[in-house]
Parts: C-alpha cells; structure tokens; sequence
C-alpha cells in the first residue's frame, strides 16, 4: 500500500446508493475506491446466510423503487440481477376472513367487493388519483433538486421544469396535490373507502420505515412512495431480487469492478480529511489515511456531519441542522428459517395470496394503537408487519422444501425503557412471533430459527442511525430541495470536493439508487466529465 | 364473510348455460367481470342477424343501479346533463353525466319505471360516483346489475319474433317506450331500447325467470323462424359505429379514470350537444360547460367516412396528405350495409372548425407484409346509417 497514491475518487459506504455513484464514475474513467466498513458489501441491501443452508434479505426486502434505468444503464441483468414481480398479498381478519390482493382485475374486483361494492367502484378513482401524483414525483426521481435559494440560471431552469410539471396538472389536481401531501394517509384513504380492512391494507405502505402514525398529517405521502415502483412498467408492482435483496449490490459491485473500480471491506472510516475547506481524503479505523480529489458520503447526513466529520471543518449552519435531521427509528425486522410451509388456514387450499405481502393488522385503530406504544418507548404490542416468503418462487434461498420469512415490523422504539437488552429484543421478536402464529396454527413447529433486529441492531450493523431505513424521514420538510438540508440538496457537501449520496439525499430511500446515480451526475459535472447516469425513461 | 373464488375469473351469468350451447366459437372475452361472446357464430352472420333478421344479446355485464325515493328525480336531474323532469313514467331516456369540470363520467339510459322509481343502466361502474352525488337527497341507490335478467332483442324481425312469442301489445309500443307486461306466466318488462340503432327491444325480468326468458326466445329459434341468432360484441361494434353510438371508455378516456390532464372529453367534444340542456336547473358540470360552449370548439369527435376499403385501425388523422397530424381513429369498421370504412375520430379543430381537408393514414398487412395507404377523409353529421323501421309505431313485421 503506497500512502502516496491519490484516488479521483473515494466512497464511503458500499451501500446500493455508494456502489450506483461508484460505478457511474468508474464508468466516467475515474479511478474509484469503495470503502466499507463491514466485512461484507451491501449495507441495507444485503442476502446473508446466518443460518446454515438459509440466504436472509436481513435487510430491505422488496424490490420496486430501484431505477430502471439504472438497471439499463450498468447493464445489471449481465451483472446477474433478476427482480421477479410478487403475486399476491393479504390482509388477515380477526374474525377468520381476509382481504386479498389478486392480479386479475375482475378477480380483484369482486374481492373487493366481498367486503364493499361501493369500494370496489371506489377504487378506480383512487388508483386513478394516485397514478397522477406517482407520474408527478417520478419525473423527479432522476433530476437534482433546483435550489429555489439561488438565481443561476440552471437552478432557475430546474426550477421552472418543477412549476412546469406541477402546471400540467389541472388547477382542481393541484389543489387535491397540495391536500394529498399534507394529509393523514387514515383521512386520505377514507374519502374514497368505507370498509375497514380495505382502509387498513392501503394504509400498510404509509406508515413502514417511519415514525408517523396512520392518523398522522404527512403519512399520505409516503404512501406514494411505496406506490410509484414498478416492476416492468406495472406501477405499483413489488418484486423479490433472486438471490435476495443482496443480489442487487452484488451486480451493482460486479458493474463497478467491471469498470474497474475496486472495493475495500473491513475498512472504516473514521474520518473525512479536510484541509483549508477541501476534502483531501479519509481516515480509516486502523489509522490508515487514504487521499482522494473527491470523497463521497454515503452515510446518513447525520453520520456523515456528526461523526466522520469534524465540527470545525463545517458551517455553523450544516452542525445544527445534522443535528436536527429527523431520522427516528421506527422499525424491526426478523428473518425467520422454516422448515416448511407455514399454513394459513384462513385462505382457501392453493391460494395465491401466501405469494405476495402478509399483513395482519385489519382497522386503522389496531395501525394507531400499534404507533401510541412506539410513542410511549415501547414496542407494538400488536404490530403491523409486512411479511414476505420469497422462497415460494425463489429457489435458491432455502434447501428444496424448506422457506425464509421476511418480517418487517413497525413500530420498535430505538430505546425502550431502561435500553435495549438482548432479552428485550428477544421479547419483541415473541411480540411478533405470537401474532404470525395466531393467524398460522403450525408457526412454532415449523419455526427452525429466527433473527431479531431492533433499530439497535440495525445501526450497529448496517449504520443507519436509529436504524431509520429512510435515512431521514420522509416528510415534506425533509423532501425535494430540503433534503438533506435546505441548500445542500445537490449532493454538494459544505467543504469542496465532498459529496453526499446517500439516501439522506433526495429523492429518498428505499433501494431506488437514485441518490447515488443523481450525485454522480454532479460530480462529473463538477469534473467536466462525461455524464454516465441515465435519464428518466418518462412515462409518456 | 362471503365466499369467494379465486380460481373463477367471471361471473356467471344467468343465462351461462343457454350462451355456452350457443357459443360455436370459445370466444370470449371479459366485460364487467362476466365472460361475453366476441363472436359466437361467426361475424358475417351475427351482423347481419342485427341488419337483417333477428340477434339476441345478454345485457348483464351491463351495469344497472335502482334508484328510489322521495327525492329520485331531482338527484337524477343534478347528476345528468339532459332535463328528465320531462320524462314520463314508461319512458326511456339516453343520457350522459359529467364531473364538476364537465368532463363525461359516462353515458347510458334511464328508465322511469314508475313515480320515485328509476333504473339507470351506465357501461362502467358508478356506485362510487352515484353515492357521491346522492349526498343531501333523499334517495336508495341499489345495484341490481347482478339481479335482473336482461336480452337484448334488435334487428327488423324482432318485433314480429316477440310478438309470435307471446308478447302482446308492442305494436303500440313507441322509441324509447317501457311495456309492463306477462308472458309465459312470469313478469316481463319490454323496452323499445337498443345500441343498434336498428328496430329492437331489451327484455327486463327477474334473475330467477332468465331460463323462462331464454326459452321464449330460443323455442322460438327452434321452429326455424325468424332467424334468432346470439351475437356476440364484435357485431355490436360494428353496428352501434354504424348507427353512430359512443362507447365510454373505447372512444374517450372517462373522466373518474383519467390521470392526465386533458385526456377527458366533454359531451361537447363527443357531439353530444342535443343532450346537454342549460335550462333546466343546476347539474354537475353545468358551469364549466356553459363556459366550455363560449368558447370556440378546440376538437370534437368527428365521425368520418373514408374512401377505399382498408379499415383505418389506430389510424392517424393528418389535415391536409401527408401534412400535421391533427387526431387519431378512436373506432373503427367496415360498415357491409354502406360498403364502406367507417370511423369515429378524435380531431383537433383550428378556430373552432374541424380542418378541411382530413386524411388517414392506414398501415395494412397482406400476407404478413406490411403497406401503407392515405385515405381522404369526409365528414358525416348524424348517423352514418339509419332505418325508418327503428321509429315506425307499429313496426313493420320484417
């Protein structure tokens, strides 16, 4: 190792969003070093196998946001990604019915209607009025925020893009816009709805990864941004990644080296290296220093201005706002081995519904309940989880016969009274194991093993702070050209030749790559490169 | 908790059994959530059983809703756009209904069965849109599409067809009249209704008489008369262009459905002017479209007749061979009674005219190569086709 050699560029993090901006700027020809701090790559987006025999996407799980044309544009089929759609998905009653979703339109319909012929009718104006504001935000998912702050004239042309979009709704759309992103999603839901588990299943989306309560003002947004993935143009459509959420940093890491960017692990850094307002480099763990032109954050923006960073090498201004930087942790997560199938006797023999998500919360009230105790420090005593089983399509996670479970739990404090022990954590996993096994009388037999994560898990491992899988809540005044920071939100840090990419970073998280694609169009900007980083297919 | 069957598609429909025995063909297809024939027989025939004879066609799919009560007709009066305080018990009404920016919900028929008592058939689904708009009247709004058994019964024979089965009283029966009546032993009720614009009826009854209803008419089939035939949509399609009827959500985006701005249409820009009535008091809509008239027409749904023969399937219309592409084919046929292609067409006007000199251009296989022809185009005001034996009370007996 020379101490001499001087990278173009170093990220921090081997993250989704640190390997996407790694590899759109080794693909730009620069000489990229990747540096994590694990011994293994992935961050949130990994597959690991903990359990002999058993791969868990331990992590995020689903696959809908991540970009197309990221996809398209590293060529990430050939780098062995393949994100395979759900069928599927139920809502359990306690009474012993359910709420299914098909994908055969008339056979969705008549579900519905099982529960509410008005709803059934009903949901074709909400899709419609949802599919305005997905069509809306996705323009932006690709584009860096415009900074209203500023007159240069790309800004102003940015920011005229933005009004430009938001004129081509119709003046009653931009009204109903402005109530859509300031409503509970609770209120939101009943203006079209009347059935309560149909209102609680649409809900389910509005409140995962976030510190907000389905009655909570700004959770309707964050509905749509667990709505406007796609898999293969069916806009709201879910999809597993073969292999694992892990898959997807796996090609995104074979893309990178393929264009011949390398990656250290085990490697954390401790501190970004600063000299007379420019960064210079990183320090890692051991010691070590590494010199770069540019370093890249893919840290949360908290981590990154409030520990790798120094207080004195930063504007007043970014400190106090790093610091108030709203990212609650809010969730759990289990991983669970089976031995087989787990059955739901609730659904009829040979029902599709096990393909897709599992919920169990059936009223908005059971969904609030479940967020006053998170507020009271403790974790839901009847949580709403999100579970998946992808190896009923996905063979290569478990041994022939057997499954993985995924369990997304909402809500686990980051602290619960007196902290987290491991006995704590292990009552909130029997929290959570109890409610699967009323709905699933074989549950415990056929339970081999299970790993429980609290947020204390989540950031000691992967580094999230709170464990917050956002990064940042996402919340109006931490979107668009607030997020990170108002007039940091074009991926600029406060010192030169520091960037952010992380999904602190708009548009946001949930393995999308967008943050890291959309920073690298700005540091090759910066470096008078070539741009690599793709364009917005469009929707029209 | 009801059951719910996930490996079934469709419904059934009532009359499940008697299509299926018809159907020679396996073709179906889904409308509303029930399986409909496209083409049961074949197309040539099932055309011109319409034009020529006898067709009969299941109207299930069709959604009906029953609205009752005190307050019937003034929540019917504010949600469409045509004034049904003049509508008379026993009388059939075609209408349309809009949003609040004038913009077509959807169209279908209401039927005023007897005081404070309406049935309003619509081709999509509108509960949602209906108990929307019932706030603060005081009215029952019950879907009943699932419920009542429904045939429609169009060509030049039909009238003749009806009455051999045992039908009395059609020949006083006017365009647009609602017969109560008894045949067979069950209660039947007989509208001089269609989507053919031809002579012809729809028969109402209750779900469980649909066997009795078919009967009637297939018996019939039996002693060789009159030429009965199923029909499936195919054949509609091409009659209902004919005639010049529009189809919500094939020739225009409906308005609940539409996500971007500007895809919805106006009954203005259907053509639907004769139904819009800005006497009558308030309707939903009303406002924007009294602006909408002030303003010169920006582009209407033109019906077109093109010269050749070759169907101008997702054509585009172009003003002028080969000029600016000013709207697009939204439907189209092979009319056989007029021998000529037919279009219904979404069109741009230029200062509140439709341009002057209209072209298509149609792309066309023959065996499996593609070719491309212009069509000039001409404008059609009215139907392209109509018979006098659709109004004449009585009708003529073929």
């Amino acid at each position: 190792m020379t101490i001499t050699k001087n990278y173009d560029a170093i990220i921090i993090g081997a993250g989704h969003n640190g390997l996407t901006n790694a590899a759109f700027l080794a693909k730009a020809g620069l000489d990229v070093l990747v540096l994590e701090k694990n011994a293994h790559i992935g961050g949130a987006t990994v597959s690991r196998e903990l359990y002999d025999g058993w791969k868990y996407s331990n992590c995020s799980y689903v696959c809908s946001l991540f970009r197309p044309e990221i996809y398209q544009a590293l060529d990430l089929g050939r780098h062995g990604l393949e994100v395979v759609p759900l069928q599927g998905g139920v809502t359990f009653k306690q009474n012993g019915d359910y709420f299914g979703s098909y994908h055969h339109h008339d056979i969705q319909r008549r579900e519905i209607a099982r529960h509410s012929q008005r709803d059934a009718d009903a949901v074709v104006r909400f899709n419609a009025d949802l599919m305005k504001w997905c069509r809306l935000i996705r323009g932006f998912l690709l584009r860096t925020p415009p900074d209203p702050g500023t007159f240069r004239p790309r800004d102003a042309m940015e920011f005229a893009y933005l009004l430009k979009k938001f004129y081509e709704l119709s003046e009653s759309q931009l009204y109903e816009f402005i109530r859509f992103f300031t409503m509970s999603i609770a209120e939101y839901l009943e203006e079209y709805f009347e059935s309560d588990v149909i209102l609680a299943h649409y809900s389910g989306g509005s409140i995962i990864g976030t510190g907000l309560g389905v009655y909570s003002p700004g959770t309707a947004y964050v509905l749509l941004h667990h709505a406007m993935g796609d898999v293969d143009g069916s806009i709201g459509s879910w999809g597993f990644a073969r292999g694992g959420m892990g898959s997807v940093s796996k090609a995104l890491a074979s893309a990178f080296c393929a264009h011949g960017g390398s990656i250290r692990t085990d490697a954390e850094v401790t501190n970004i290296n600063v000299s007379n307002q420019r960064a210079t480099g990183v320090t890692l763990k051991n010691g070590e220093t590494l010199r770069a032109k540019i370093v890249v954050s893919n840290l949360d923006a908290k981590r990154t201005f409030l520990n790798v960073m120094h207080s004195e090498d930063l504007p007043g201004d970014v400190v106090k706002r790093a610091k108030n930087f709203k990212i609650r942790g809010s969730s759990g997560k289990l991983n669970i081995a089976l031995d087989a199938m787990p059955e739901f006797p609730a659904l009829p023999p040979g029902s599709p519904l096990t393909l897709g998500h599992l919920h169990f919360s059936d009223t908005l009230e059971r969904l609030e309940r479940a967020y006053d105790d998170w507020k009271e420090d403790r974790w839901s005593s009847d949580p709403y989880t999100d579970t998946v089983i992808p190896t009923q399509f996905d063979p290569t996670m478990a041994p022939p016969g057997k499954h993985m479970m995924s369990v997304f739990v909402q809500y686990c404090p980051v602290e619960p009274e007196g902290g987290w022990t491991d006995a704590k954590r292990d009552a909130f996993g029997k929290t959570v194991l109890d409610q699967l096994a009323e709905y699933s009388p074989n549950f415990y037999d056929v339970l081999l093993h299970a790993e429980i994560r609290t947020p204390r898990e989540l950031e000691a491992e992967v580094g999230l702070t709170e464990g917050n899988i956002f990064q940042g809540e996402l919340t109006l005044d931490q979107l668009l050209f607030n997020r990170p920071f108002p007039g940091y939100a074009q991926y600029r840090g406060p010192v030169k030749n520091m960037y952010m990419c992380s999904s602190s970073t708009h548009p946001g998280g949930g393995v999308m790559g967008a943050p890291g694609a959309n920073a690298a169009r700005e540091i090759l900007r910066d470096l008078n490169k070539s741009d690599t980083t793709p364009e917005d297919f469009g929707d029209d | 908790m009801s059951d719910h069957n996930y490996l079934s598609t469709h419904e059934p429909s009532p009359f499940d059994s008697g299509i299926r025995a018809q159907s020679q063909t396996e073709n179906w297809t889904g409308w509303n959530g029930y399986l409909s024939p496209r083409i049961a027989d074949t197309l040539a025939s099932e055309y011109f059983a319409i034009r020529s004879s006898c067709s009969v066609m299941d109207l299930t799919p069709m959604e009906k809703y029953r609205i009752t009560g005190p307050d019937a007709t003034a929540f019917l009066n504010r949600l469409v756009t045509r004034d049904l305080t003049k509508l008379r018990v026993g009388r059939v009404a075609y209408v349309v209904w809009c949003n609040d920016e004038g913009k077509v919900i959807d169209d279908g028929t209401v039927f005023h069965l007897a005081e404070n008592d309406y049935r309003l058939c619509a081709q999509h689904h509108q509960l949602d849109w209906l108990l929307l708009s019932s706030i603060g009247f005081d009215v029952s709004i019950q879907k009943e599409t699932h419920d009542i058994a429904a045939l429609s019964v169009q060509g030049p024979t039909s009238f003749s067809a009806l009455s051999a089965a045992g039908i009395k009283g059609l020949e006083t029966l006017k365009p647009f009249g609602i017969l109560n009546t008894n045949v067979n032993g069950f209660e039947l009720t007989v509208s001089r209704t269609g989507f053919t614009g031809d002579l012809g009826y729809e028969l109402w009854a209750e779900r469980a008489r649909a066997d009795d209803l078919w009967n009637t008419l297939f018996t019939l089939k039996d002693t060789g008369l009159f030429d009965i035939r199923l029909i499936g949509l195919d054949a509609l399609e091409m009659v209902r262009i004919e005639a010049g009827f529009i189809m919500p959500g094939w020739d225009f985006n409906t308005a609940e459905s539409t996500i971007r701005a500007d895809h919805d249409r106006s009954p203005f820009e259907l053509g639907l002017d004769w139904i819009v009535n800005f006497d009558k008091p308030y309707f939903t809509g009303k406002s924007a479209l009294l602006a909408e008239k002030a303003r010169p027409a920006t582009r209407r749904l033109l019906k077109l007749t093109l010269e050749g023969n070759k169907p101008p399937v997702g054509s585009f219309i172009f003003h002028g061979k080969k000029g600016k592409q000013t709207g697009a084919v939204m439907a189209q046929t092979w009319s056989p009674i007029l021998k000529r292609c037919l279009a219904l067409a979404d069109v741009d006007f230029i200062d509140g005219h439709p341009p002057n000199d209209l072209w298509a251009e149609i792309y066309y296989q023959k065996e499996l190569k593609w070719h491309v022809k212009w069509a000039r185009c001409e404008i059609v005001e009215g139907q392209f086709w109509s018979h006098p034996r659709r109004r004449a009370t009585p009708p003529m007996p073929f």
